[in-house]
């Protein structure tokens, strides 16, 4: 029988995956990004898991909010990728050390 | 259940008349050539003031508190005043930074467009009565930001600081959600009114771990966005790598915002549980000031000491909240639109001696400023004595606001802490000072200054209001005052 806290446990596990790609990778901003959506995919795991646990709709329309604005970010997110790139020929997450102190 | 009200729409409508005014802008822009932009310039500050005068209309004296769409979006005392200053601050923004952008080919519609959608992120984000219109709200404000501090294409510095900003503010929202779901989880509510109303925040009740868990996310996220330490490792490199006047609409109209974002969460929705909120806001508040204080010292550049001083300036804030009644509430926005008024003429003066390829951030550039404009070197100097809290000025009396109610909230030690921090503060405030006034100028020739009258009257004006503030403060905080006694009528 899978209960509430299983989903739960893989919201966490999502989330705290997500955490340290953030936090561990120092190579490639796109790996940034990947981990942000599965942040946000995470969250998006405990709304459905307490909506249908609760019987109440509210979370999995929040969820939709959710969902669209990820699509806006990341769109964002790549563009100012593309940007980056085109000035500094990188995306090295260590090389983007010229603001600092 | 659920219903429409028509009447729902005149509530929100100055939002939905700057959402109107913002879309007209955009199809208006485009059709007009480069060298006709001042038009956008003129007509998106029209659309400020008249969203402005809709505001204080529908809200006279602050008025009286007012929801709708089912609680989604408050009309209250908070809402309209921060609305009203948030509108001013991006005001001045556009009419500090005309020749600013023109000098640097960024006088374009993106600019005003971006600009225009941030504030009514902003002002949906301080009415927001739902955690669905908070997040739409924050998004909203953040995703425009995040475009305009990546407004300049060419420039490697602000591309470096957007995806700085951007990863990190993705991680904040990302945290502020997973908050929002475990606050779902333990009330099955959205709606911040019914979760102050539903909670159980009695200790031994099953939701209590629950709650304190998203808390905990909220007060993370929040502290974020508002640049509190230890969250604050953005906030230097964007204030340095982003064009000045995005700094300057960063560092006031969206620092409203996110205290307006803070308010409602923490105490709207999670009012019961301040007992636990004050201690973890009274941490970031002394780590804040400890961090922002003594960094600012060694920074050369003073966009950069200007950010270390914003989070001091967020330490003192959030001082305000630790008292947790309606007072402190009322001297926390107080300091908070002082700061926003402040940090505008400091960000103005930085634009003001800019030129085409020289951007005036180090302090070294303010040298012997007195020597080459007396007028201007004073109203720096007011800044500077203002941000550092020196009596008769206005950040004086914020200070004190502040520090009044963190001693009736009984928290001596803070009042104390936050007193010797601030006169380590006062060291790199007075060096700018000493610079402009005892330094020999690096270049003999008077100041050259923009030939844009409006920007230099209104950067004039903006920083004698912190002379005349700092004398006739009392209607302001009476303002703030009456904006949280009407908030806390309609929470409970």
């Amino acid at each position: 029988m899978i209960t509430l806290a299983h989903f739960l446990t893989l919201g966490a596990i999502l989330f705290c995956v997500a955490i340290a790609g953030i936090f561990i990778n120092r190579k490639n901003v796109i790996t940034l990004l990947m981990a942000i959506e599965l942040m946000l995919l995470a969250v998006n795991t405990n709304f459905i898991a307490f909506s249908r646990y609760l019987g109440d709709p509210a979370g999995q329309v929040f969820v939709f909010f959710i969902l669209t604005v990820a699509a806006a970010e990341s769109a964002i997110g790549l563009a100012i990728l593309v940007v980056l790139f085109r000035n500094r020929a990188t995306i090295n997450v260590a090389e983007l050390d010229s603001l600092k102190g | 259940m659920i219903e429409f009200n028509p009447n729902d729409l005149l509530v929100m409508l100055p939002e939905l008349f700057l959402l109107g005014a913002t879309c007209v802008i955009l199809l208006i822009d485009l059709f007009i050539k480069p060298s006709q932009r001042d038009v956008t310039h003129w007509l998106a500050l029209l659309a400020l003031v008249i969203a402005g005068a809709l505001v204080w209309r529908d809200a006279p004296g602050v008025g009286e508190g007012v929801s709708a769409f089912n609680g989604m979006f408050l009309r209250d005392g908070v809402a309209t005043v921060l609305k009203l200053f948030v509108l001013l601050t991006t005001g001045l923004v556009f009419v500090y930074s005309r020749d600013y952008l023109r000098d640097r080919k960024l006088f374009i519609g993106e600019f005003y467009l971006l600009l225009l959608f941030a504030t009514i992120g902003m002002m949906l984000l301080v009415s927001a009565g739902n955690l669905v219109t908070v997040y739409l709200g924050f998004e909203l404000l953040t995703l425009s930001s995040y475009a305009l501090v990546a407004l300049n294409r060419d420039s490697a510095l602000s591309s470096e600081a957007a995806i700085k900003y951007f990863v990190l503010g993705a991680l904040a929202s990302g945290l502020l959600l997973y908050g929002m779901s475990m606050i779902y989880g333990a009330t099955g509510t959205l709606d911040l009114a019914n979760i102050h109303a539903i909670a159980d925040f009695s200790v031994g009740s099953p939701h209590r771990t629950l709650l304190a868990f998203g808390l905990v996310f909220l007060v993370v996220g929040a502290a974020f966005k508002l640049g509190a330490a230890p969250f604050h490792m953005w906030l230097p490199d964007v204030y340095q790598g982003a064009p000045t006047a995005i700094t300057l609409f960063i560092g006031s109209a969206s620092k409203l915002a996110a205290f307006g974002m803070t308010y409602r969460l923490l105490e709207g929705a999670l009012g019961g549980m301040r007992a636990d909120w004050t201690l973890m806001l009274s941490v970031l508040a002394v780590l804040s000031l400890a961090v922002g204080n003594v960094f600012a010292i060694a920074q050369s550049n003073l966009k950069r000491m200007l950010a270390y001083s914003t989070i001091s300036h967020i330490g003192f804030l959030l001082l305000g909240f630790v008292n947790g009644t309606p007072a402190g509430f009322a001297a926390a926005m107080f300091y908070m639109i002082c700061y926003a008024l402040m940090a505008t003429v400091a960000f103005g003066m930085i634009m003001l001696l800019a030129r085409a390829g020289f951007e005036a951030e180090e302090i070294d550039d303010f040298k012997g400023l007195n020597q080459r404009n007396p007028w201007y070197a004073g109203i720096m100097a007011i800044t500077m004595f203002s941000l550092a809290g020196v009596p008769p000025l206005f950040g004086f009396f914020a200070k004190l606001m502040v520090l009044k109610a963190v001693i009736d909230a009984g928290q001596l030690w803070l009042a104390i802490v936050a007193i010797v921090f601030a006169i380590i503060g006062l060291y790199y405030y007075l060096r700018v000072v000493k610079v402009m006034y005892f330094d020999a100028p690096l270049d003999d020739k008077p100041l050259l200054l923009p030939a844009d009258h409006a920007f230099r009257w209104t950067l004039s004006l903006n920083g004698l209001a912190l002379l005349a503030l700092g004398v006739a403060w009392s209607p302001l905080l009476e303002l703030c005052n009456r904006a949280f006694a009407v908030a806390t009528d309609i929470a409970r």
